[in-house]
């Protein structure tokens, strides 16, 4: 870095427009926050303002006192973290048997998996949208749920990192009289937390910001997620730009803050799971 | 991707077979199974089943009496998928939907390669920031976003076209005119997608040695022709991959229509997916609805078979 210290003109204008490209990316996010905290109609005005002439948190108070915000973050944050779990609970031990355990069927059967990567999740919807009506299971947790525990991809995400894991590690654990299970929770799991850590984040995100099954399997407002209360409340209230700003601020922050936290883990994931496998 | 784990098993597999006594594979295997059983199950009920109904499903008249009373469902053979393409509303979401994708993934594609080779540059400062700012829209929640873009494109009183009519340009009905509203969707679309993209990109683009651009401005190269001749084609079979997968994603839009324009206006945004949810989840006629899904579905395996036969020519091309 050194050597560049003493910038050319070139450089400075690269690094300038950088800057500016980065500023107008970062521009609606800023305008959404910005407007979030202007009175009402002060946002519907030309040219539209940038800052708030006087700042007021009467938006933020009105969605958690008279729009129910404070249930649908509830909600979507129980969904997001029990999907969470269930997905690392269902996921995380067959991607390492698939890795690592040798069993009958087992190249074919990864093989279909693979295969079925292909296969958008959207085909079977409304199958399985009869299918939970017939299990009592629409408009409730469980319902909204069900999507997250067939994760092949998390399956998938699991099985490339652990095939990394040395044998010989396995092996010695096993000499030493280690059952299948306690070799999983004592050996595996410790050095697969990266690779964890990452699909938890990918979860996470992704029940977070789920909109078309939430909004078929949530039928009763009170059971709505962020996003679809958000679609719900930018019909009725189209014209409250301020209030629909606060509302778009309180959906996003949780998962941008929490990608910002741990930034590293999600994108080293997203580059393991694309470029090569 | 898949010939190398292939590999790997059989490394492992050999040797082990003939050593490890039967009572412990027996054992192991066992608990293999436990492991992968629950997921398999899973994966078995809620995704195999729903995917493979969903075709069965296409073949019944299943609408909202069959929904009351399952005495009402009767076996319709192909009849949905030809009350479909009788359906202009049906080729009209096609129609969308092809152009959504023929726009938007160059659009999507230009921002992403243009952003990674601007990042590349040798003299740019503080790269991770950068970095971490362009792919900041892809986490954001898309509904809150979309709500977001809706302000930012309106008419009136939007900041896009505040700065259009202050250098001098009209300002332009994004999402009320037919004609401008799959280009509206497509901005805030690229804005919130870039970044992934940008991502790998760069990640190839780091790849490539410095030397190489070396010799090229030692060549006399400029900037276009280091980018022609140097980070195109180490770049291309990426490009190429990369480009296919977006032709997929643009394929399932949905939220983005419904939450900036209801499809409208004049039908202009329903997009597949779009129709797939109105015809299934508001005129109830599931039958019809799992016919385009099936529909959407062979649309994207075409591609994806595209994406197969092109990777492994390249494939073949390098080794």
């Amino acid at each position: 870095m050194k050597p560049h210290l003493v910038l050319k003109p070139s450089a400075i204008l690269l690094n300038l427009g950088v800057a500016l490209v980065a500023l107008l990316v970062m521009f609606p996010l800023a305008w959404m926050v910005s407007v979030s905290f202007m009175s009402t109609g002060e946002a519907a005005t030309f040219p539209p303002p940038l800052l708030p002439r006087t700042f007021t948190l009467e938006h933020y108070r009105d969605l958690f006192v008279n729009q129910g915000m404070g249930r649908y973050m509830v909600n979507s944050l129980a969904l997001a973290s029990l999907a969470t779990l269930l997905a690392l609970a269902f996921t995380v031990p067959a991607g390492y048997a698939f890795a690592k355990l040798r069993f009958r069927g087992r190249d074919r059967l990864f093989q279909a998996l693979v295969g079925a990567l292909v296969i958008p999740g959207q085909i079977g919807t409304l199958p399985l949208f009869l299918m939970l009506k017939q299990m009592g299971l629409v408009n409730t947790y469980a319902g909204a749920l069900v999507p997250w525990l067939a994760s092949i991809f998390g399956l998938f995400l699991i099985r490339q990192y652990a095939l990394s894991l040395p044998d010989e590690m396995l092996e010695a654990a096993r000499i030493d009289g280690a059952s299948e299970g306690q070799i999983f929770r004592r050996v595996v799991l410790p050095t697969l937390q990266p690779i964890i850590v990452t699909l938890a984040l990918f979860v996470f995100l992704g029940s977070w910001n789920d909109f078309l099954w939430p909004l078929i399997i949530l039928t009763d407002q009170s059971n709505y997620t962020l996003p679809v209360a958000l679609a719900a409340l930018s019909r009725e209230h189209v014209q409250d730009i301020e209030l629909m700003m606060a509302g778009s601020v309180i959906t996003v922050a949780p998962v941008l803050i929490l990608f910002l936290a741990l930034q590293r883990y999600y994108i080293r994931g997203m580059l393991a799971g694309s470029v090569k496998g | 991707m898949t010939d190398v784990p292939a590999e790997s098993d059989t490394l492992i597999a050999k040797p082990m077979r003939g050593h490890t006594p039967r009572r412990g594979i027996g054992r192991r295997e066992r608990a293999a199974w436990g492991f992968v059983a629950p997921a398999l199950i899973a994966i078995a009920v809620f995704f195999v089943i729903p995917v493979v109904s969903a075709l069965l499903l296409s073949l019944t008249d299943f609408d909202i009496y069959a929904l009351a009373d399952l005495g009402n469902l009767r076996f319709v053979g192909l009849q949905n998928y030809e009350r479909l393409f009788g359906n202009p509303l049906f080729w009209t979401a096609m129609r969308n939907t092809v152009w959504f994708a023929v726009l938007g993934v160059p659009l999507a594609i230009a921002a992403s390669l243009a952003a990674a080779v601007l990042l590349n540059a040798r003299t740019v400062r503080w790269r991770p920031i950068w970095r971490v700012v362009f792919f900041a829209p892809y986490v954001t929640t898309l509904v809150a976003t979309a709500v977001l873009w809706n302000y930012l494109l309106n008419t009136r009183y939007g900041v896009i076209n505040w700065a259009l009519t202050s250098i001098g340009l009209p300002a332009v009905d994004w999402l009320g005119d037919p004609s401008t509203s799959i280009p509206a969707i497509l901005m805030f679309v690229v804005w919130k997608i870039f970044g992934y993209n940008m991502l790998i990109f760069l990640a190839v683009l780091q790849t490539v040695p410095d030397d190489l651009y070396e010799a090229a401005r030692i060549d006399g190269a400029g900037p276009w022709k280091q980018f022609r001749h140097v980070t195109l084609p180490a770049i291309s079979p990426t490009l190429l991959l990369v480009s296919i997968i977006s032709v997929a994603s643009f394929f399932q839009l949905f939220a983005e229509p419904y939450v900036m324009t209801q499809g409208g206006p004049a039908q202009s945004t329903v997009t597949v997916l779009y129709f797939m949810y109105e015809e299934g989840f508001k005129w109830w006629n599931l039958g019809s609805a799992s016919a385009v899904a099936f529909i959407l579905f062979l649309c994207i395996f075409a591609v994806t078979l595209i994406q197969l036969w092109v990777s492994r020519r390249l494939g073949g091309d390098h080794t």
